[in-house]
């Protein structure tokens, strides 16, 4: 992993090339490419067992043991929420976002954190006393807290309902708008993927098979008839036929 | 509209009254629940003697022991010995909880640590302490010295065992999400080791603080010439059983009351935790 400096690649803050990774013998990832922008939303659109978790833990550096080639260029500050928010039980709210944050303003920078995810006040609650979706805000706060240059999400709203899940999207962005990171989202669901990003890859066979710039105004939102249009390209990419539902 | 305001009480009417569901966890706690067990066996005790039923040579009368303990409290051989005990049990019990709490981390945080600690380990747990004795004694006379290192020796054990334990079931997730959040080693075991083996630690602090009560009995009753084994083993030999039952009862309390302790902490360092007790 090693960070790039200056030159051509300066607005480009992931840089995957030629990446393949294997699991016993079968090839998940087979020489994919992918760049994403400074300050890119990314959605990655798959079928299960794509490879689309594999793709977002070669990111993240979690695949140590895995057999594979390639050159994965990533920011040193990038961030992971997991599918679970994955809170520490045993510590506090506040303790949580600030874990792994140095400094001496670094409970400061927690509080704030929290506040920007409307957590403000709960800085003393233990994990288990919030609901599902103030536990995956607090790992929002948790990730973006450090300030990342990259976000990597894999299907962050996933175990969320429907209704926390709309809700979540609008705080992303509104996240996103602030802190500017590239964000590389990892979701199953084409909606969150035309909704968020502004630009959605859909991985099949190891590569990325379909790449989709979205061009929407926001709000986005199933009104837009481009909306539709998007959804349901992506959805024919994905093997999905419409005409059967 | 109307027929529905026509057929609701019938309906109403026709519906059984429900079971209520059957309670599947232990329920609402006992009031006093820790102390129904112990008055049961102090009534059977205290009919028995009163009646005849138990004879005074076989097992003194509560109130024998209690005018007994008075007598050696008075004459201050209970304190003296008491203290003589407390000491050897608490030293035991300092250096077991350390070394078995330093050899779990060991073990816990490295494969070779592992490879290498655990199988004495667990051999150690299949010697009882009275067949070490002898050889303790060879190695290190009959002094203070041989007395806290067996009282280490039966503490150290559970410390470790329920600590590894403990150390080696922390979901990997949480050791994914320090790797994510580039946590330095130091900070990783300060903050996700040490607390997620802490109920198991714990636990076995609580089999330690009765293990290091009862390696006390067995070396105090063997080459010993203070401390509550040795007054019950003089007793013995003068056949004073009530003496025997107070130490009996004291060894029992002491147990009690350090366990209760354990717990106390437990409850309080372990807010976090919902379980089926709760």
């Amino acid at each position: 992993m090693a960070t790039h400096a200056g030159g051509l690649t300066a607005t480009r803050t992931v840089d995957v090339h030629g990446l393949v990774r294997r699991f016993c013998d079968r090839t998940v990832l087979d020489g994919l490419d992918l760049e994403v922008g400074a300050g890119e939303f990314v959605a990655l659109l798959g079928r299960s067992g794509s490879g689309k978790s594999t793709l977002l833990r070669a990111l993240a550096g979690l695949d140590r043991d895995v057999a594979g080639a390639g050159v994965v260029e990533v920011p040193e500050n990038s961030s992971v929420v997991f599918q679970d928010a994955r809170l520490l039980p045993w510590q506090r709210v506040l303790a949580n976002v600030v874990l792994g944050l140095r400094g001496p303003d670094a409970v400061e920078r927690g509080r704030a954190a929290l506040a920007e995810v409307g957590l403000a006040g709960r800085e003393r609650a233990w994990p288990s006393e919030l609901s599902g979706g103030e536990q995956q805000r607090v790992a929002l706060a948790r990730s973006l807290v450090s300030e990342p240059d990259l976000l990597l999400a894999d299907e962050p709203f996933g175990a969320l309902d429907a209704l926390t899940r709309i809700r979540m999207h609008g705080l992303l962005r509104e996240l996103c708008v602030r802190h500017r990171p590239a964000v590389l989202l990892v979701t199953h669901d084409v909606d969150e993927a035309v909704t968020l990003a502004d630009r959605v890859v859909v991985l099949d066979a190891g590569r990325l098979a379909v790449e989709v710039t979205i061009d929407l105004p926001p709000p986005r939102s199933h009104r837009q008839p481009q909306f539709l249009a998007y959804r349901e390209s992506l959805l024919r990419a994905l093997g999905v036929d419409q005409t059967e539902g | 509209m109307t027929a529905s305001v026509l057929t609701r009480p019938r309906a109403a009417a026709r519906v059984p009254a429900r079971k209520p569901r059957r309670r599947l966890g232990p329920g609402r706690t006992v009031p006093f629940g820790a102390a129904v067990g112990p008055a049961l066996l102090l009534t059977l005790w205290t009919v028995g003697s009163a009646t005849g039923w138990l004879d005074a040579r076989t097992l003194s009368a509560p109130w024998t022991v209690v005018a007994t303990a008075g007598d050696l409290v008075a004459d201050g051989r209970l304190q003296e010995n008491l203290a003589v005990s407390a000491r050897r049990a608490g030293l035991g019990l300092a250096i077991g909880v350390l070394v078995g709490t330093v050899l779990a981390l060991v073990a816990g945080l490295s494969r070779w640590g592992e490879a290498v600690l655990d199988g004495p380990i667990q051999i150690k747990r299949a010697i009882p302490a009275l067949a070490l004795i002898p050889l303790l004694v060879l190695w290190l006379g009959i002094g203070e010295q041989m007395k806290v290192t067996t009282i280490t020796l039966g503490v150290f054990v559970p410390v470790y065992i329920h600590t590894h334990n403990g150390l080696r079931s922390i979901d990997s997730r949480y050791v994914e999400l320090g790797e994510s959040l580039r946590l330095r080693p130091a900070v990783f075991v300060r903050r996700i080791v040490l607390p997620g083996a802490l109920p198991g630690f714990l636990l076995g602090m609580r089999f330690a603080v009765v293990a290091a009560w009862l390696s006390l009995v067995v070396v105090e009753q063997i080459n010993s010439t203070s401390g509550i084994g040795y007054m019950m083993d003089l007793a013995r030999e003068y056949g004073q059983t009530d003496v025997i039952v107070v130490g009996l009862v004291l060894y029992g309390l002491l147990g009690l009351a350090s366990d209760g302790a354990v717990r106390m902490v437990q409850r309080r360092a372990l807010t976090w935790r919902r379980t089926l007790a709760d």
